[in-house]
């Protein structure tokens, strides 16, 4: 009975405010998670909108569905939304936020407060940027933005500052939640928790929050350039007075190249908790699969130039990106080998994960394969900006970053709701997702490699290109009907599922060995971690059931959370984390009215909202004696 | 004459399987190898998976089946073999082929090893082509003789454009500051298509282009034809047409040699009447379509720099008839 005395007297202490309030000031992980998932899904839906109304466009030659403005809006706002308001938000911001303290024995993240400024910058920034549709001045130069077509010469208007502003506006709060989940995973581990405990899942997340950190500034350098260039007559971009076209790409392809890893690398940690769970067997070579993840973000750093190749670079600097690209093949194939062999040497169950699982790894490979195809540097000269290039990148985000983080929904809904989802629903989603993505994005290799270049509002009939296209179309709308399916059946499930229990699955990581949904404190005991499926390790969790009916490592003294060494995940000292507070939203606040009076170019009134934000951040250093030491 | 050819499909495609030089074929071949193996691969993945489908229900494979980590040291095998030293000796093998031997015929060409060179300029929408040591220039119909290595030299007047012609060569992107060239070779007398292939604006998609690979004493006598200034109007209707264009707003964009029409906006059309297409590629070069794109331009090609321009029946009849002169 001791042991309801201490979770009473943890929740007492964990409990967030009641109401509308309590969201509003949240530090908790959990709940900036599920702010993060309704947010991105919302986005989602104006992205996939977008497509719907690019592939409604190009359903046949010569059609008049929208116009080339309209239709470069959208292309430009479905690329940008998919990757900077979808992919990094749901994967990092929800997915992350949600279990990544969950699978690693903790109570929230390193920085609770800097998490919450990160999800409301987020939301200011995507506020921002849909801002600009409504105004009819979307961003329309595509998502990466090419100079001389994005200079002001060429692109008057405020479109353009939209994309540089929000872009930056983004970049926060990405780099925000990279800083907290690399300090988070390095030192909020279970005490016992070394490296080689780590469950993958942590080691991508590990690796896509580096990414994030040193790829981002390239990124916010770009796009302050481009700023400036545009609205204070600077000159980076400026053949005639001396800057560089190339610059650009360059800038920006350092940042673009590691984004496509960081998109998809937090998918396969999604992927390495599913395959143990529904194989019930450890992931085939554990260590190789997590140097694997954290080498494949590291190399990508080193590849950037292979998206510009018929740039007429020289010869010898092509041939290098070449070889560079050639390398990065090899953490992707390890990893893609693991996985399979663990289906095989494992008891696979194909439920609705599995089945996510099994249909990501053949579109990763697929993508993978064509992608392997642009280090023939002359191969990738011919088909570069066709739709051979669209169908190879659909692949891979649609194919290997989407899919898990469906898969990921399904496995993870017992676990937030409490509920159980319905299978048969759940599989048949899977099917007509999987055929519908297939049958829209096979054809474009085709009609790419029948010289369909990309971002065309409409084409020319009798180039044999309407067959593949209307095919594509099609495949557009099943794909949105087997999203709704799986959507739907999350809901009807969150109202109708039966009860889900702990742990369904017999997953194999600590979030399974708490209750569904997870309480507020998270752990009522700090668990005891011997190797990196903890879940599966049953004298240990004996052990945690026993010392929390004595009370031996429950830290109900205060908000409290151990903090370990980094590498070794020994026991350091016990940290006090911050409660609710104000001050993240008033941060983010303060910071929208900065980027919109840079919009409006009201300099000094930037002047004065940036006197503003100092306000705000001693209001919120002065507020609580001490941050979470970490 | 070749007009309908191009109508009617045969000849006019942009198909990268289809074709039509040393580097277009060598890229072609390139693609095909890429994709037997590419085939291999996926359906080796996807057998390991439909055979983990089949076992279903059956813990484990190989001596330990029953252990925690069932088959972990074959597993390793495979990881370590297909993961590591099958797809290395694939991709060093790829790197070499492509990169060393085939990377070779599709850079830019030495320039002594051509036998002419020709100017591609991207407009914001429309190709001029240039050919230099002649006052030859051309709109969206560029002309070179079979057989023959040509040096192009990709340059832009504005944004980055892309001059791809897939059944010739690879695409070059026009960069504001350089001077890119590609090697251009067709093998047999037809027409290629080909298209900007980098984003560049409102109207991208109406950015076309043919190539017309003519016998070289054909090609020598277009060219000597395309360098002579406009023939004078003969008609009276072509003179009325002549002092429309000079005196209206036409020739404050386009140029017409041996007039005094120098704009630089739109098209060359010293020889318009030559070409086959119009608007890059949008629609054929008839008298009836050259009235409607006078004078409704933006619906043909919105956004393109062109405005609709206001005429008389009489002035535009006496327009259409002038350029329709111009040989």
């Amino acid at each position: 009975m001791a042991t309801l005395v201490y979770e009473e007297r943890l929740e007492r202490m964990w409990q967030p405010r009641p109401g509308v309030l309590g969201w509003v000031m949240t530090t908790d992980h959990k709940r900036i998670g599920l702010l993060y998932f309704w947010t991105t899904l919302v986005l989602f839906a104006a992205g996939g909108a977008e497509a719907l109304a690019i592939r409604t466009q190009l359903i046949q030659p010569n059609e008049h569905v929208v116009g080339p403005a309209t239709y470069d809006e959208l292309f430009t706002l479905h690329g940008v939304t998919m990757i900077f308001f979808f992919i990094i938000p749901m994967t990092t911001g929800a997915f992350g936020n949600y279990l990544l303290p969950l699978m690693i024995g903790a109570r929230d993240m390193a920085f609770p407060r800097l998490n919450a400024l990160s999800y409301w910058v987020f939301l200011g920034s995507g506020l921002f940027i849909y801002t600009s549709l409504f105004l009819g001045m979307a961003p329309n130069a595509g998502w990466f933005d090419y100079v001389p077509l994005a200079s002001a010469k060429f692109d008057p208007g405020h479109a353009i500052d939209f994309y540089c502003l929000g872009i930056i506006f983004n970049g926060v709060a990405s780099s925000l939640t990279a800083a907290n989940f690399i300090v988070t995973i390095l030192k909020l581990r279970a005490p016992g928790m070394s490296f080689n405990r780590m469950p993958l899942f942590c080691f991508a997340f590990l690796a896509a929050s580096w990414g994030l950190l040193f790829a981002l500034p390239s990124l916010s350098a770009d796009t302050i350039f481009l700023f400036l260039d545009r609205n204070v007559g600077t000159h980076f971009f400026d053949v005639a007075k001396g800057g560089s076209t190339l610059l650009w790409q360059h800038l920006f392809w350092i940042f673009g190249h590691p984004e496509v890893y960081i998109l998809i690398v937090p998918a396969f940690g999604i992927a390495t908790e599913i395959i143990p769970a529904f194989t019930q067997r450890r992931v085939v070579a554990f260590p190789l699969v997590a140097v694997a993840e954290l080498l494949v973000v590291f190399i990508g750093f080193g590849v950037w130039a292979h998206h510009m190749f018929a740039t007429g670079m020289p010869t010898v600097t092509v041939i290098f990106f070449a070889a560079a690209t050639a390398v990065v093949v090899i953490p992707s194939t390890i990893q893609v080998f693991a996985w399979c062999m663990t289906f095989v040497t494992g008891n696979a169950r194909f439920k609705t994960p599995l089945l996510f699982i099994a249909g990501f790894i053949f579109m990763f490979v697929a993508g993978g394969l064509t992608g392997i195809m642009f280090l023939a540097v002359p191969f990738d000269q011919q088909v570069t900006d066709t739709y051979f290039v669209v169908a190879h990148f659909h692949y891979i985000i649609f194919g290997a970053a989407v899919f898990p983080i469906f898969g990921g929904m399904y496995f993870w809904f017992p676990k937030v709701t409490g509920k159980l989802y319905f299978e048969l629903p759940g599989q048949i989603s899977f099917w007509i997702i999987f055929l519908g993505t297939n049958l829209l994005f096979f054809p474009m290799h085709i009609v790419g490699l029948e010289g369909m270049p990309r971002r065309n509002y409409t084409y020319p009939s009798g180039l044999g290109w309407g067959t593949d296209n209307l095919a594509e179309t099609i495949g557009s709308y099943i794909t949105t009907v087997g999203i709704v399916v799986l959507l739907v059946n999350l809901l009807v499930s969150y109202f109708r599922g039966p009860p889900a229990g702990p742990d369904p699955w017999h997953g194999a990581t600590l979030e399974w060995t708490i209750p569904s949904p997870p309480p507020d404190y998270n752990f009522a005991v700090i668990p005891k971690v011997s190797s990196a499926y903890a879940n599966w390790d049953e004298e240990d969790r004996e052990e945690d059931r026993r010392k929390l009916a004595e009370g031996i490592m429950v830290l109900d003294e205060g908000h409290e959370q151990p903090v370990s060494s980094p590498v070794d995940g020994w026991w350091a000292e016990v940290a006090k984390m911050p409660h609710d507070s104000p001050w993240p939203i008033l941060l983010a606040l303060a910071m929208s009215i900065v980027f919109i009076l840079l919009l409006l170019h009201l300099w000094m009134g930037t002047a004065f909202a940036l006197a503003g934000i100092v306000l705000v951040l001693l209001g919120w250093h002065g507020e609580e004696p001490e941050e979470a030491e970490a | 004459m070749l007009l309908p050819t191009v109508l009617t499909g045969c000849g006019g495609y942009q198909d990268t399987l289809n074709p039509h030089s040393h580097a277009a074929g060598d890229i072609t071949n390139l693609f095909w190898v890429m994709m037997a193996v590419a085939f291999g691969g996926l359906a080796l993945v996807t057998g390991l998976l439909v055979f983990a489908w089949v076992r279903r229900g059956r813990r484990g494979i190989g001596a330990d089946a029953d252990g925690p980590h069932p088959g972990e040291k074959p597993a390793w095998f495979v990881v370590l073999g297909m993961g590591v030293v099958f797809p290395l000796t694939v991709v060093v093998a790829l790197f070499i082929v492509s990169d060393w031997a085939i990377v070779k015929v599709t850079q830019a060409p030495a320039a002594s090893s051509t036998a002419m060179t020709v100017k591609a300029v991207g407009h914001q929408w429309y190709w001029a082509f240039r050919y230099p040591g002649t006052k030859a220039v051309t709109a969206d119909e560029l002309h070179i003789p079979v057989d023959t290595r040509v040096n192009l030299v990709a340059t832009t007047a504005d944004v980055i454009h892309s001059f791809w012609v897939p059944e010739l060569n690879r695409k070059i992107d026009t960069i504001p500051g350089q001077e890119n060239r590609i090697l251009l070779y067709a093998n047999q007398a037809d027409v290629y298509r080909g298209q900007c292939a980098e984003y560049c604006g409102l109207q991208h998609a109406h950015m076309g282009m043919l190539v017309f690979a003519q016998p070289k004493a054909e090609f020598r006598k277009w060219l000597r034809q395309q360098a002579a200034p406009a023939a004078a109007p003969k008609t009276g209707i072509e003179r009325q047409g002549q002092d429309v264009f000079l005196n209206g707003a036409c020739s404050s964009c386009h140029a017409i040699r041996g007039t005094s029409a120098h704009g630089y906006v739109g098209p060359d059309l010293t020889h318009l009447a030559s070409r086959t297409m119009l608007a890059g590629l949008t629609i054929p070069n008839t008298p009836d379509y050259l009235a409607r794109w006078i004078t409704d331009s933006q619906h043909f090609k919105p956004g393109n720099k062109m405005p609709d321009i206001q005429l008389s029946r009489a002035q535009l009849h006496a327009l259409v008839a002038y350029l329709g002169s111009l040989k």
